[in-house]
Order: C-alpha cells, then structure tokens, then sequence
C-alpha cells in the first residue's frame, strides 16, 4: 500500500489507515516510524502489482566495474536479484590455448587484476606440478614475499572502494594513498605497476633489488599505524557500524553450498585459510593467524580484510628474516632461459635463450590443478597438457565468480541501498568474474 | 583401492598423484550424491575440456571409454583436507549431463559457463542459459573447432607447435 | 546603469573610467579554453586501466589540479569518456549507448592497448580497437598506462581542443573518428550489429 492510497482511506478503515485519515495530509510527515510502518504494509508480502524490475549496471558506479544486476522490488526492498555477467568475458581461457607456458603468465595475471601475481602464482605452481620441478628457496621466499604485498594492496583497494561505495569518501583517498607505496615497490621490483608477469614457472622473473629490505621495513613501518587511523576513522565509527552490520548475512551451511571461499566464509565463521589447511610455498613456515567473523555479514568481512592486511604485514616481517641466500629461478636448462651475461658471449646460449622464448618448453602430458588462497578466496588453475609447450586447456577456477553466487543470496530482503554495500563487501573482481 | 563410490579410480601418475575418479555419465549424479554424504561438503570447481585434438595419450582407466567432452569437477572435504576431482566422458553426440545442482546450489553458474563455453547441457538446471556471452551468440567459443581469432595478424613469430 | 549606459561611457572617457580588471579574447577561443578547462570524464572503467584511471584521480597523482576530479555516474554530464580497459563484444553496445547519451562536444580517449587495439587479446571476445564502436580521439598506449601516461593523454587531449582541430577534423569527416574498418573474418560479429543499431 502506498502511502497516497493511506492517506486518501476513510474512517472506516481499520486502525492504522483511520488514524491517518484523521490527520491533515501533510501530518504524515511528523509520523513516527513505527506508525509509518503500520500504514507502509508489510514489505515481506507485497501484492504483485507493485513488484518493480529495476535493471543496475552494467555501467554503474557502485558495482564495481561491469556488473549488472537485475532487481526484483517491493518499494526499496529486493526480493530477488540476479547478477548478469560476462560484459568483461575476455575469452582468456582460449587465449590461454595459444600461449605457451612461458607467456601464460601475461595472460592470467589480467584476470584479477587488483591481485595479479596470484594469477601468476596459481599458474605457475600449476606448470611446476606438471613438469615435476621444485623452485629454489629463495625464490619460493620472493613469491611469499610478493604475494603477501599484494595482499596488502589488494585489500587496501578493497578498503578504499568500500568506503567509496558507502560514502567514506576520505577512506577512498587513504586506500589509494596507501596502495600507492606498495605499487612503488612492486614496480621497482617488476618493472611494472599491476600485471606484473613477474612469478614465472620455475621462480620469478628477476631477483630483489639489493635495498630491498629496507623498502619492505619502511612499508610496514608506514601501513601499520596508517591501520590504526582507519580503526579510528571507520571500524568503531557508528554510521560505519550501522550501515554494515547486519548487512548481507550468509551462514557457513550457505556459503559452503554456494561454493563461496575467502573471507565471506571465513566471515560466516569457518576458519579455513589455504594458506593454513593446504600449505603451499613455506606458509607453513611462518607464524599468522585465520581471522574469522562470527556474524557473516558485510562488517565482518570488512574487519577480516581490514585485519588481514596486519597479518600479512606480519608474514612480510618474517620473511625479510628468513630469506635466504640462492637462486632466484631454477637451474634447469629445458625450463630456464640463459642468464643475459652467457648470452653475449656464447652461441649455444643465445640459440638457448632464442628456442626458449619462442618455442617454449615441452610439458609432459597430463593434468593437473593448484589452487592459492587469493584475497578472495580460493584461486585455482587447472592445467592439461599433451606434451607440447602450449597448455591444451587453461581453466581458472575464480573466485569472484563464484562468490558472486552469493550476491542473490545476500541481497534478499534487505534494502537497495544495502545492496551497494553487499556488491562492495563481495570484493568482485569483474575481470576474474569474466575472464 | 581402483574403485571409489562405485567409479574407477584413475592412475595418480598422468594426474601428477591428485585424486581423481573417472564415473561414467549414468553414475555422475550417483557418484557425486555418494562424494556428497560422505564429506565432500563444497564444490570447488566444475568446467569441461573438449579433447578433439588431443595428441598424446589420454590415459584413461580401463573400462572408460573416451569420448570428445569430459566435464571436470573438482570436490573439497573441509573436515578431512581432501580434494578428489570427478572426470566424466560426455560424448559429442548428445553433449549432457545430469545437473549437480541438487547437492551442490554452487555448481549453478559452473555449469552455465560450460553449457556457455562447450554446449554441454545439464539436464535439471533451473537457468540454463548463456552467462559470459551475448545470448544471440553463435558457437561455443572453447571447442576446439571454434577459431581464436578474429582478425588475422599479420606478423607472427615462430609458429606454435600445434 | 544599464550596459548602454556603460558603453557609452566607455566611449567618452576611455579605459579610465573602468574600476574593475577585464580581459578581452574572441569568443571562439574563450569557448575553446572552458572546454577544456573543465572536461568532466564519465566513470567508465571496465578492466585493469579503471584501477590507474581510479589511481590517477586519488591522492598522489591527484586530477583534481586539472578540474577533472569529478567523474560523472551519469553521461549527460560528461564530456570525456575515458574507455579505460578492454570491450567486450557484448559490452560495445552498451559502450555506444553511453557515449550516445554523452551531450556533444564530447571526447573519448582511448586508454590502454586493449581498448585501442584488442591489444593481447586477439580473440572472438573482444572488440579489435574500441574505435570500430565510438570516434577516438586520443589513444594511449601501456598495458595497462600508468597515471603519467593518463596525464599525459589527457593534456594532449585539451590542447587538442583548444586548437580546434578535432572538431574542424570531425565536420569534415563522415564518421568523425579514425575511419578504420576493419575486415572480419567471419563476418558475425558484434560490431555489425552496433552499425545496425546506431545508423
């Protein structure tokens, strides 16, 4: 019922609808809520000739990149929702057919790109596995090292786009402040800002610049207290508070069935991190801590991420430690290229060198999946091989894509603008959703 | 063990020691109900590989006859930190499954991307229906017969072996 | 005192008698300047470059110093469409009817090789060169392009406009943009049907 048919309704009517009709017709203003209520009608049986179907995106500024979402409404209260995608389908996967191993990393590090060397890690260990190498210490170190900053950055990003999509404009600015010194870094390291093609099978592209300890201690000598100002700005802050708890709740029973990884089940309360149950690298070797919510909704998964990036800042101190001295890519002819000095002066190692690089290296038949605990969940790479040095089939098991089956899920009942909250706890990152 | 849930249970070595069953397409719905009771609580992953031109030698256990399609799913048991993947022969001629949505809601838009990507139809899926691309789209992009590219390019390094 | 009042005043005593500073210019070029000084881009962010391009207008590198801080959610009052990151064959259309609803005189920049080319992604997903959609009138190359490179497509871009050649070159042309057509291979694809849409 709206609230015009409300007020023209005559005394006869049952109570809430009389006392409206006593007043004049702009004292509905000055009602109080619960009044309010009592003539709105109840939201969770709404007649079928006032269900609204809103279309949002895909070119939205709340749904974070090319999402569109198709809304059931019953005035500002979505009943049910579907998510349209594929407006980013890259067709990555084909691509991935016609590369070979050695160039797969430039494809899939494009997939989620607010955490690229995830892809590349993913793929990479998926390569290793099929041709049976291990990498050196040190350059499983480098890739512990890379991918807990780019945690970092990617959470920061996620701090800065769910302030922006709830109207904490100044977390925005501080997120991307933020990022910025951990980009610094990667792109003294890399060469590049994002899509680093920097974890190669076999180890990583090039070793740590010489000062590199001192770079990584001023990054988490500059993140950390910066975390303390977001507790101050955001996590204690009432408005923060109420327009994310009790937003969006999902139950482990619901986030299991639904396939969901990362903090939206360790949000609903399920300690599962594969860097703890499934260890790979030397995760195993280093000391942190599962942060689980209790409640599942949009605060918890705000507060997981939040507090995720003091545990990676943690790991990070642990590795500057424990990195060894050694190789930064394994010593194995068939798989690494020459390094640049042998090329200048030897014949056999630039033909070595030139083979490499265009022809690529053979990879047993077979088939193979490695999976990476990503800052969105579980990121996996299944691989088959024939023997040739272009991967038969590339398939990326993303993440965002299968969280966002929760999206319908979470959004059920609660209200649009809620919704904007929800996308933006979900952390969907289109590029992997499509691929 | 060379039977698991009633399916063969595949050579660990082309699989690099993974975990992996081979059920035949009548026992998918009963094998997965059977991983499903007994602990493989989550669906990790579902996609498909289309084996038109695959060179080498499949490998299959003995009894699984091979066939163009094979559907791969991916199963995780969180009480028992075990994986074990489920591949599946669908032939070319009748490219279908039953759906695993019944146990698994998350297999939904896995199955859509398949269905999307190689045509594979799950029988029983509540919204079988494109999910990446345009849904006037001809084709299945990832079959092996459907051509990458769009526009030629010109120059081109060395070929690729294939 | 009305402005004929102020004229002929003027004409009596001459700049003298003016209390205020002033500024005189042809009108054409004032048109040209507030073009663009005030060149509002659309969010239109699609893939890795909306990162940079978010990157670009935060704190460190900070677009606000050119009057460009304001990404407009809707296109009506956007001047600039900045398509940063790769189009896909079904997003094209949805990308011309954003750019349609955009009031004219409009810009679009074409931002990484994705966007400008299809960049690595030569396959049947995406669009070969965003200007097979909308007219382009810078590109900027990188993969994605760091903020400098944004920048500096941007200003290229206002001292396009404020040259005048852009336009001149868009009246003069049929279809404004680069003009490039490109041959497909099989002849179904999306771009076609954008043609069909749009003429």
């Amino acid at each position: 019922m709206t609230l015009q048919t409300a007020m023209s309704t005559t005394g006869v009517a049952p109570s809430g609808a009389d006392r409206v009709s006593r007043r004049e017709p702009s004292a509905v203003l000055r009602m109080s809520e619960a009044e309010a209520a009592e003539i709105g009608g109840d939201p969770d049986d709404p007649g079928d000739d006032e269900l609204v179907l809103l279309n949002m995106g895909p070119s939205h500024p709340s749904t974070h990149g090319v999402l569109r979402l198709m809304l059931e409404l019953s005035g500002e209260t979505v009943l049910r929702s579907k998510p349209v995608i594929g407006y980013l389908h890259t067709g990555m996967e084909k691509t991935g057919e016609n590369l070979t191993y050695l160039q797969g990393g430039t494809n899939v590090t494009r997939m989620d790109y607010a955490s690229p060397l995830f892809n590349e890690l993913a793929f990479s260990l998926a390569t290793e596995r099929l041709l049976g190498i291990e990498v050196p210490e040190r350059a499983t170190w480098i890739r512990m090292l890379m991918c807990e900053l780019n945690r970092v950055s990617s959470h920061l990003l996620f701090m800065a786009t769910n302030g922006m999509d709830l109207g904490a404009v100044s977390m925005m600015i501080y997120g991307w402040r933020e990022r910025e010194e951990v980009l610094r870094f990667f792109e003294k390291v890399t060469g590049l800002r994002m899509n680093h093609n920097y974890i190669r099978p076999g180890g990583v592209a090039a070793d740590l610049p010489a000062d590199w300890r001192t770079d990584v201690a001023r990054l988490i000598e500059l993140i950390e207290p910066r975390l303390e100002e977001y507790d101050t700005l955001l996590t204690g802050q009432p408005i923060w508070r109420e327009r994310l708890q009790g937003v969006g709740v999902i139950s482990v029973a619901e986030a299991l069935a639904l396939g969901a990884t990362g903090p939206i089940l360790r949000g609903a309360g399920m300690a599962w991190d594969l860097r703890r149950d499934e260890p790979y690298l030397f995760y195993d070797q280093v000391d942190f801590d599962v942060i689980v919510g209790t409640h599942g909704d949009c605060y918890d998964r705000y507060a997981i991420r939040l507090n995720e990036i003091r545990e990676s800042l943690r790991i990070v101190a642990q590795i500057i430690e424990a990195m060894p001295s050694g190789d930064y890519r394994v010593q194995d002819k068939k798989v690494t290229p020459p390094p640049r000095s042998r090329i200048d002066a030897s014949m056999e190692a630039l033909i070595h060198h030139f083979k490499i690089f265009t022809e690529g290296f053979k990879v047993p038949p077979g088939e193979a999946y490695a999976a990476v605990e990503s800052p969105r969940g579980e990121l996996g790479v299944y691989l088959v091989s024939d023997g040739t040095s272009v991967p038969y089939r590339v398939h990326v098991r993303a993440p965002s894509f299968i969280n966002l089956q929760t999206l319908p899920h979470l959004m059920q009942n609660g209200l649009i603008a809620d919704g904007v909250a929800i996308i933006s706890s979900v952390d969907p990152i289109m590029g992997e959703v499509d691929r | 063990m060379t039977e698991r849930y009633g399916a063969p249970v595949g050579d660990g070595r082309p699989s690099r020691g993974q975990a992996v069953i081979h059920p035949s397409p009548s026992q998918w719905l009963d094998v997965a109900a059977a991983a499903r009771a007994d602990g493989f609580d989550q669906l990790v992953d579902l996609t498909a590989v289309d084996y038109l031109t695959y060179g080498a030698d499949r490998s299959l256990p003995e009894g699984v006859q091979p066939e163009r399609f094979e559907v791969v799913a991916s199963l995780m048991s969180h009480a028992r930190l075990e994986r074990l993947r489920m591949r599946v022969q669908v032939s070319a001629d009748d490219p279908a499954l039953p759906t695993l949505f019944d146990l698994w809601p998350g297999s939904e838009s896995l199955e859509r991307e398949v269905y999307d990507m190689f045509g594979i139809a799950f029988e029983g899926h509540p919204d079988l229906s494109r999910i990446l691309m345009p849904e006037d789209w001809p084709g299945n992009p990832l079959r092996k017969d459907y051509d990458s590219g769009r526009i030629p390019v010109q120059f081109k390094a060395a070929s690729n072996v294939r | 005192m009305g402005v004929g009042n102020q004229i002929e005043e003027l004409r009596e005593r001459g700049l003298e008698g003016i209390q205020h500073n002033f500024m005189t210019a042809r009108l054409e070029s004032l048109v040209k300047w507030s073009r663009a000084r005030s060149c509002w881009p659309a969010t239109f962010g699609l893939a890795c470059c909306a990162i940079e391009m978010m990157a670009t207008g935060a704190a460190h590198y900070d677009l606000a110093r050119y009057g460009m801080e304001v990404f407009r959610a809707s296109p009506r009052q956007a001047d600039l469409m900045i398509v940063a990151g790769r189009v896909s064959q079904k997003m094209a259309p949805v990308l011309r009817q954003i750019y349609d609803q955009m009031m004219e005189p409009k810009w679009v920049i074409s931002m990484g090789v994705c966007a400008s080319s299809g960049g690595m992604f030569n396959n049947y997903a995406i669009v070969q060169g965003v200007d097979q959609v909308v007219p382009v009138d810078v590109y900027a190359p990188g993969c994605p392009p760091g903020p400098e490179t944004l920048m500096h497509a941007i200003f290229t871009l206002h001292q396009e406009i404020l040259s005048g050649e852009l336009l001149a070159r868009r009246a003069a042309g049929e279809s404004g943009g680069a003009g490039i057509t490109v041959q497909q291979i099989d002849g179904q694809t999306a771009t076609a049907t954008i043609r069909r849409e749009h003429d």
